[in-house]
């Protein structure tokens, strides 16, 4: 089979064992509901201030939420030895976490996909004037956190703290993610378009994306393998 | 080593002299600007340092030498240290310069970022105990946390920062500064280096006997 069709067949799997139990979704989605709610105690969620910091509250629940499923990524193979077998498979190291990477992306899209109308309703933000380009943001985004976080987390499954390790790793590495989108976000809530001085963070969101994808796909046989 | 130790005291000790004594203040910040000579020193050691620990992570991934990841580690602790140094002396300067400690700007933060990023490769290590699973993934996230050092270095051409833009001449062509304080900046950064050379060489020897220790360790527990 090809590269890209192992992937696949890694991603299908990882999705189709996550849907038949949704422990990582259920997990991820309440608990960016919960912290949506408990940023409401953090300051007026009626007044101007919140628009102008609504990208920042956002992504920053995304990111929480995510770092949830990312550390179910590797870890739930480590039941009886199912990473052993995946290593063993002929799927190499590179196809077996772009399935992963893949799985954990649909899944925290998911989770932003609901996470967001609640968002709009709790904090009157209206999300959808500038539709299009808030899901190239997020789509972008949201790969560049979990190619991350599925990286560390192969990094860190066989550690007896893993739990802890890998929010204490992944969370200063995301944060030119997180920064450009949590700026651009800002920006497209407030219905003003993409442009001038805020291309930076595109380019830097778009930048992020390639070198930890490239980088990760080069160096991740080393870490599953060896 | 001694040697090195040595060299390094007596060039810290002209240095101060010179900077303190010779060159004159500055003409809008007056006496505080002699902090530049500790705080630009302190940014080069640590982003060679770094630049050093990535090489010898890569060189571990290749050859599977232990004594390049006790380079890494030893480069990458002694990175931390001036790191801390460079963030510190920053904070002193920017108090009477800027009227505060912390100002949040691009530069100082991703230079916080940095740190912390480093702070976690030192904690990937402690939590690993198998050595060569410890030595490659630590190495890899040593090539990983190399981009922070990167975005720190150009921050400050990507975003409006309170740093000054590019000052020393190999990036302007020179005019922005006086040569003598620009040498001055050189000669000190030459006297820090020395320090973190004979820390490092430490550092490294250190790390060698713990691996010897370990490897005793688990003969004996062997038997």
């Amino acid at each position: 089979m090809s590269f890209l069709r192992l992937s696949l067949v890694i991603a299908a799997k990882d999705l189709r064992s996550e849907f038949r139990t949704k422990e990582a979704l259920n997990a991820s989605l309440s608990f960016s509901v919960v912290i949506l709610l408990l940023f409401s105690f953090a300051f007026d969620p009626t007044s101007d201030m919140t628009r102008e910091i609504s990208g920042g509250l956002l992504w920053l629940a995304f990111a929480f939420a995510g770092a949830l499923i990312l550390n179910r990524s590797f870890a739930r193979e480590l039941n009886n030895d199912c990473l052993d077998a995946l290593i063993s498979s002929p799927a190499s190291g590179a196809a077996l976490f772009l399935g992963k990477a893949l799985a954990s992306f649909v899944l925290l899209l998911l989770v932003e996909a609901v996470s967001l109308p609640v968002f709009g309703i709790f904090y009157n933000v209206r999300w959808s004037s500038q539709l299009g380009w808030l899901a190239a943001v997020m789509l972008l985004a949201t790969w560049g956190i979990t190619v991350v976080g599925t990286m560390f987390s192969a990094l860190t499954v066989n550690l007896r703290l893993r739990e802890l390790m890998l929010p204490a790793l992944v969370y200063p590495m995301m944060i030119p993610a997180l920064m450009s989108a949590m700026q651009l976000t800002t920006v497209l809530l407030a219905g003003e378009a993409v442009a001038g001085g805020n291309l930076v963070w595109l380019r830097l969101l778009i930048g992020f994306d390639i070198i930890f994808t490239a980088l990760s796909l080069a160096l991740v046989e080393t870490v599953l393998v060896g | 080593m001694y040697a090195l130790l040595a060299a390094a005291a007596l060039l810290l000790a002209r240095n101060l002299y010179v900077m303190l004594l010779v060159l004159p203040d500055e003409a809008a910040q007056g006496a505080i600007y002699r902090i530049i000579f500790f705080h630009l020193p302190s940014w080069f050691t640590s982003f060679t340092a770094y630049f050093l620990a990535g090489v010898a992570s890569a060189l571990y991934l290749w050859k599977r030498d232990n004594r390049y990841d006790s380079l890494a580690v030893a480069s990458t602790e002694v990175g931390t240290v001036f790191t801390a140094m460079g963030l510190v002396t920053g904070m002193i300067w920017a108090r009477p310069v800027w009227g505060i400690w912390w100002t949040w700007d691009p530069r100082l933060t991703w230079a916080l970022i940095t740190w912390l990023i480093y702070a976690g490769y030192l904690m990937l290590r402690k939590a690993i105990e198998d050595p060569s699973q410890r030595g490659k993934n630590s190495a890899v996230l040593n090539i990983f946390s190399f981009t922070a050092v990167i975005i720190t270095y150009k921050a400050i051409d990507w975003w409006r920062t309170q740093h000054p833009g590019p000052v020393l001449s190999f990036r302007t062509g020179g005019g922005a500064i006086d040569p003598a304080m620009e040498q001055m900046i050189f000669l000190n950064w030459l006297a820090v280096m020395l320090l973190a050379t004979v820390l490092l060489l430490i550092r490294m020897r250190m790390e060698q006997s713990q691996r010897e220790v370990d490897a005793l360790r688990r003969h004996l527990h062997a038997m």
